[in-house]
């Protein structure tokens, strides 16, 4: 068309403006640390795997799950999930449970038979893995992923480590257990059972291992001095524990007491309970105060476990125990009050705390030994080069999690000394704090309650206690996350800008600022829901 | 086809040969029949496709006028005095945008005091708003300039209007030939617009114009208006040849030949003037017509030659620019700028006041005799003006000029006792 | 009725796009085919709500119309900021007339479709809320009482911005303008005044009647859509701030339109044929003082010397929006 001069003008001409040079601040894209990812003692890449998860595709958001722990479906039952106490939609409704989300993964893994891919290539370096409990587990994989050539030596007769000879059963079914440990072998791993190192250098140097990962645990049951009759029955929790999965189910009466107030006395206290006896746990501070998780004590109580709070056994018979009345000082001690009682007891279980048998490190140089565990650097090497050490025999938080996360470390660390360089870690991208976020944009959605099996059945059966979610509600679950810090592709920014200067490059591409026209009225900034754009100043 | 018929119908039938497409109307006397015939003939399904719009105010309906046009449909309304005025804004808005809208401009007065009848104030008060107006002195040529206005408008994509003098022209009965809608459509094209709101190739219309290009767009009004100059005498010679009527063109002399003193004017009055030039020829007056049809453009060329041969001329116009005397003379003497002709402004029939020849015959003789004043208020009431101005100068509040001065000429009383 | 939003999927139909809809669920703009009808380059202040509505509205009209739209526009922010001499950021048939009759030139535009019979062409008018409310309402009432089949799309920032910063119709009590000072007894524009347009036009029992914000693009969008699934004289009200008029952060506009509405100062409804048909229930409820104190407009209302009485009395205000319109759930009240 013939355009009449100045007061007809060709559509969309305005592009030959560039309002880009009005701008004092721009805006730039940054991915944020979530801090789910920044609690996971295993360095999970939680906001990522749930990604996949939202959309349905659960292999992919299995797969990476798995890129920084092997033990989805083990995780999913057994984890103490600090990411869920730090997530941060906790602050606006609930947190996301994430730990439920990720064992409908791990489930759906062995359900469906998904497999980890083969190393791509082999580096021809041997490393010896002392112990098949997670930590020695997840180093494994780790370092069988990176090619190399991976031996367990493990002293039991099954792998697991305290995920089988500690955790009951009706917490992690044996089943899911063996098939995350085989899909590790299946790498190419190779386990040998029964298999117990007693001086690691021999063991290295027989099996001409280039590097050794010792994860060997804590076994040792404590003891404490209790006065006792001849014919008191006095065993410690592990045992007990570890019996429970071979043929001779322990011995230990009607009345059981169960002395400690961690994590295992729990167990130990549901265990025997399920057996059909009658347990008392007698711990010597207050339920707020014991190591145990609360929402442990909780079930115990459901299932009928008796709790006697501030009480010591000041004595041990072979029918009944005494126990002191003990109150609390004013810095929180117990202090005892010399108040006295007796309670049946036909045993009495020790649950406090175990030791590291440290004999296979005899005669090793350069090792450094604190309250009977194993020093480590930060690259989780002990004081002898090339062998490494993590789990529960090396000072830390006693978990699988931090377990599996230390494997994970040492594999990347250990890889890389066999290559002679050593491991930097990515630097930790800034925390997405929840002030970063703009809340409005997610629906409201209340946390989904896991599935409880009903108390009778709690009571007389090692059947697993919580259920797991199905698809419908992992779904729901998982696209609860506001994806903290991580562009999630809600299209806000593209839409938000009055200048039209965001990019939309496509499904999972993500955006590009068209600085030309950028303005830098930081609305895409203000309306990110995760908290994925921050304004930087124009360089001048 | 011959009718007689009333030249507003008669005007609205050549509107309707012109295939117009969209028209809007708001009723103001003395338009008002013009748009109703129009109304009816589309009702009835007489005139189709057509949209008739019953808007709400004229600058509404310019605005609708402006819309489709620009959207490309042919469009017309038709106004009056205060209506225009009512709609000045975007009267210079569709001049500004080059759009070939046709509107009737059925010529009355403007208040205050309010007044329904005939005199030009109103279109002449758009003088500079980029339409082109054309001045019918009969109804035969309101019919025929409709339809050269369309033809001119939308050659040169500006938009016209087409004066006739209201209640005279519009509502005078009269034998008026029809033009045959075969001869009206091998005359008039389809519209094909310049510029068009058309989703197909999107354009942006109407946008602001700084300093930079503001004069370039004024300027190229102007050259449109030069170029109808040139236009406007090939349409009318065009028109002839089909029509077979003389019709429109710049201007229209009537014994001129050998005339020394000339009459200018506009509009039906050249009807009583040329009686009155009639008679004063048979008594041997040298004194011919100049009519001008075409106000803007202003045929500077062809009025100069007009004169060229007398030696004084009189412009009689029905307006008057407050403060400084004519308005159409003042063009007029543009005109005729270095030729030392002595030329007479006449002040005429505002707000309907009857020009009668009589009256012309006095001034036309008072003109031969050099004896008038510069600017002459023809037939006015001297003594109620200066009534009125004794009283302004006594008191204060002396009332209501309007109302006064009917007082003093015993209307109201006679009226209301 | 109404627009019903999708519950839950991570961010339901809060956030523009959602990856996780149907793509036939999903808003136009969140498409990368949007028409993006006014182009980059055009010269809003940073932050321009108008520029942000109008292109949320536009987008959604041409994506009904599938491009076969043709747009009047008035005098005002809008006309001036997209046609940025010798261009034009606009990407459809775009006329600008004059301030006050945008309607009426679309009704034109829409005459001359009809007699041509393109009756697929669809017209939209638009104007700020003193060419709507004011200036243009003659006009605009005439298209309503015709019933024009005209979309007009108010873009509401509550003042003349273009001119300045003047009063308008649409300016609520208490505000400052260049008009309305922060001076004397009773500082800033009038209690009692003002009117209320998208009433006035369900007045004229027109098919469809709505107020959105630019907070809301999903509501915004169907209600353009269903709009434009209509035909007839129609008209939308959008809530546009203007940072530069109201004296807020450029980053700030989109949150006070959302507080806006969810204090209950702009009720977000739909109507047919004279007829509230839909509300947007308010989701988190604020006090105005919310909406109010970050706007450099109302300052005069707050600190020292402030008028707590006047933020009462816009309480007021809110409080009957909230009541006659139903803006709350019973059990969230
Ligand atoms: C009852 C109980 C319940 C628990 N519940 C939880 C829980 O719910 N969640 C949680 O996160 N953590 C729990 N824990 C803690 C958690 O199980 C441990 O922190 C974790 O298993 C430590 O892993 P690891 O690999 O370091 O050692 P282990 O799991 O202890 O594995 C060490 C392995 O090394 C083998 N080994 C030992 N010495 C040798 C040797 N010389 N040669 C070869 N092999 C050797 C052992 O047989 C064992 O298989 C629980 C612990 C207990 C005791
Ligand atoms: C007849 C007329 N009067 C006044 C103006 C001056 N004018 C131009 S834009 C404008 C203000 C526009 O205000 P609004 O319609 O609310 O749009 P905004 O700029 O706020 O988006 C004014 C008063 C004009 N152009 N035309
Ligand atoms: S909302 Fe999602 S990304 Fe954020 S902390 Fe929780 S699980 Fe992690
Ligand atoms: S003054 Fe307001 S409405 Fe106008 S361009 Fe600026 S922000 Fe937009
Ligand atoms: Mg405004």
């Amino acid at each position: 068309m013939y355009k009449p001069f100045a007061i007809t003008l060709k559509p969309g001409t305005s592009l030959a403006n560039m309002t880009g040079t009005w701008r004092t601040e721009r805006p730039v894209y940054l991915n944020r640390l979530p801090p789910c990812n920044n609690a996971c003692p295993a360095g999970e890449n939680i906001q990522g795997w749930l990604f996949h998860a939202e959309s349905g595709n659960y292999e992919q958001a299995w797969r990476v799950l798995t890129e920084n722990n092997p033990l989805a479906a083990v995780m999913g039952r057994v984890c103490y999930h600090p990411c869920e106490t730090a997530c941060n939609r906790g602050q606006l409704d609930s947190s996301v449970g994430i730990n439920s989300v990720e064992r409908f993964l791990g489930d759906e893994a062995i359900k469906r038979g998904w497999k980890f891919d083969a190393p791509a290539s082999s580096s021809g370096k041997r490393v010896l893995v002392v112990g098949a409990g997670p930590s020695g587990l997840s180093a494994a994989y780790h370092l069988a992923r990176m090619g190399h050539q991976v031996e367990i030596q493990e002293a039991g007769p099954l792998a697991g480590g305290m995920m089988r000879f500690g955790i009951p059963k009706y917490r992690l079914p044996r089943e899911v257990l063996d098939a995350e440990v085989q899909r590790i072998l299946d790498l190419g791993v190779t386990l040998k059972l029964n298999c117990k190192v007693s001086s690691i250098e021999q063991s290295m140097k027989d099996g001409r291992f280039d590097a050794a990962f010792l994860a060997v645990g804590a076994h040792i049951g404590k003891r404490a001095m209790i006065p006792a009759g001849d014919a008191a029955k006095i065993v410690d929790a592990v045992s007990v524990l570890r019996s429970m999965e071979g043929e001779d189910k322990p011995l230990l009466g009607r009345r059981v007491v169960v002395y400690g107030g961690g994590n295992t006395a729990v167990d130990v206290a549901r265990t025997v309970k399920r057996m059909g006896a009658e347990p008392i746990i007698v711990y010597r501070r207050t339920r707020d105060k014991a190591p145990a998780h609360d929402f442990e004590i909780e079930e115990a109580l459901q299932e009928g476990v008796m709790i006697k709070w501030l009480s010591t056994i000041k004595h041990a018979g072979d029918s009944s125990i005494t126990i002191e009345k003990m109150a609390l000082d004013d810095k929180g001690f117990p202090q005892p009050t010399g108040e006295y009682e007796t309670l049946e007891a036909d045993s009495v279980v020790l649950a406090l705390g175990q030791d590291v048998d440290l004999s296979l490190l005899q005669g090793v140089a350069g090792l450094e030994i604190v309250n009977g565990t194993v020093q480590v650097a930060p690259n989780m090497m002990t004081g002898h080069p090339g062998i490494f050490a993590g789990g529960d025999m090396v000072p830390s938080e006693r978990t699988v999690t931090v377990a599996v996360g230390h494997g994970k470390k040492a594999a990347r660390h250990i890889d890389a000394w066999l290559q002679g360089s050593s491991y930097q870690p990515a630097e930790k991208h800034e925390l997405a704090e929840y002030g970063k976020l703009n809340t409005w944009y997610y629906s409201d959605a209340d946390k989904t309650v896991r599935p409880m099996l009903d108390v009778i059945r709690r009571q007389t059966s090692f059947d697993e206690v919580q259920g797991g979610l199905d698809e419908s509600t992992a779904l729901f679950e998982a696209r609860r996350c506001l994806s903290c810090g991580n562009c999630f592709e809600c299209d806000n920014c593209y839409g938000v800008c009055p200048d039209n200067a965001v990019i939309k490059l496509g499904p999972g591409k993500g955006f590009q600022f068209n600085y030309d026209y950028c303005k830098g009225c930081g609305l895409c900034v203000a309306e990110c829901p995760c908290g994925a754009i921050k304004m930087e100043p124009e360089e001048t | 086809m011959l009718k007689q018929t009333e030249g507003s119908k008669a005007v609205a039938e050549a509107i309707a040969l012109c295939r117009p497409e969209v028209i809007c109307a708001y009723p103001i006397s003395p338009q008002t029949h013009i748009v109703e015939a129009l109304g009816e003939m589309v009702k009835a399904g007489n005139l189709t496709p057509c949209e008739f719009i019953n808007v709400e105010s004229e600058f509404a309906a310019m605005s609708v006028a402006i819309g489709a046009s620009a959207a490309g449909a042919r469009s017309y309304t038709a106004t009056a005095s205060q209506g225009l005025l009512f709609m000045v804004e975007a009267v210079y808005n569709a001049a500004g945008l080059g759009l070939p809208i046709v509107m009737t401009v059925a010529n009355r007065a403007i208040g205050a005091p309010i007044n329904i009848w005939n005199d030009h104030s109103d279109s002449l008060s758009q003088r500079d708003s980029g339409w082109m107006q054309l001045f019918a002195e009969t109804n035969q040529e309101a019919v025929d300039l409709h339809i050269q206005a369309f033809r001119l408008a939308e050659e040169l994509s500006m938009p016209i209007m087409v004066c006739m003098d209201g209640f005279i022209l519009t509502h005078a009965f009269e034998r008026i030939d029809i033009p045959e809608q075969n001869q009206v459509d091998s005359y008039l094209p389809p519209f094909d617009p310049r510029q068009v709101l058309d989703p197909a190739e999107p354009v942006s219309i109407g946008a602001m114009v700084g300093p930079e290009a503001f004069m370039e767009v004024k300027y190229l009004a102007h050259a449109k208006q030069m170029q109808a100059i040139e236009r406007i005498p090939v349409l009318a010679a065009e028109f002839k040849q089909i029509f077979g009527r003389d019709s429109g063109g710049l201007i229209r002399t009537y014994c001129s030949e050998d005339a020394e003193t000339m009459v200018i004017a506009m509009g039906s009055v050249l009807g009583t003037i040329k009686d009155t030039v009639d008679e004063m020829r048979a008594e041997g007056h040298k004194i011919g017509v100049l009519g001008i049809i075409s106000y803007r453009p202003f045929p500077l060329e062809q009025v100069r030659a007009a004169l060229s041969s007398c030696k004084r001329f009189v412009v009689l116009e029905k307006s008057l620019a407050v403060g400084m005397g004519g308005i159409v003379a003042t063009d007029v003497r543009m005109a005729v700028t270095g030729s030392g002709l002595k030329g007479y402004t006449a002040i005429a029939g505002l707000g309907g006041r009857p020009i009668t020849r009589a009256t012309l015959h006095k001034l036309f003789l008072q003109a031969e005799q050099e004896l008038l004043p510069p600017v002459t208020f023809v037939d006015l009431d001297w003594e109620a003006v200066n009534k009125q101005l004794t009283r302004e100068q006594q008191t204060r509040r002396s009332g209501p000029a309007a109302e006064n001065m009917l007082h003093d000429k015993g209307l109201i009383s006679a009226k209301f006792g | 009725m109404g627009f019903q939003p999708v519950k839950f999927y991570q961010t339901g139909t809060f956030t523009i796009g959602n990856r996780l809809l149907e793509p036939d669920e999903r808003s136009v703009q969140s498409g990368q085919a949007r028409s993006n009808s006014i182009n980059s380059g055009h010269r809003a202040c940073q932050g321009c709500g108008e520029a942000l509505g109008a292109r949320y509205a536009i987008d959604a009209a041409m994506a009904e119309s599938k491009g076969q739209l043709i747009a009047a526009n008035a005098t005002g922010c809008l006309e001036v900021f997209s046609t940025p001499y010798p261009e034009s950021s606009w990407q459809l048939p775009w006329i600008h007339s004059l301030f006050g009759n945008a309607p009426a030139v679309a009704t034109g535009i829409a005459a001359a479709m009809k007699v041509k019979g393109k009756t697929e062409v669809r017209v939209v008018a638009q104007g700020g809320d003193g060419g709507t409310t004011d200036i243009g309402f003659g006009c605009l009432s005439g298209m309503f009482e015709r019933n024009d089949d005209v979309l007009y799309l108010c873009y509401d920032n509550q003042a003349y911005m273009n001119t300045g910063v003047q009063r308008s119709s649409a300016t609520p009590p208490a505000a400052r303008t260049a008009t309305t000072m922060p001076v004397g007894p009773n500082p800033g524009n009038a209690f009692g005044q003002g009117k209320n347009v998208p009433e006035i036009a369900m007045a004229h029992g027109i098919p469809y009647v709505a107020t959105a914000t630019v907070a809301d693009l999903r509501d915004l969008e169907y209600k353009v859509r269903r709009a434009m699934k209509m035909h007839g004289a129609r008209y939308i009200q959008i809530f546009v701030p203007c940072p530069l008029g109201w004296g807020t952060a450029s980053s700030d506009t989109i949150r006070m339109a959302r507080l806006a509405k969810e204090s209950g100062m702009f009720p977000v409804f739909e109507a047919e044929h004279g007829e509230v048909v839909g509300v947007s229930k308010i989701r988190h409820k604020i006090p105005v003082e919310e909406y109010l104190q970050p706007q450099k407009r109302f300052a005069h209302l707050f600190g020292t010397n402030g008028h707590p009485e006047m933020v009462t009395r816009m309480q007021a205000i809110a409080d009957r929006n909230i009541r006659k319109y139903g803006l709350l759930d019973e059990e969230g009240c």
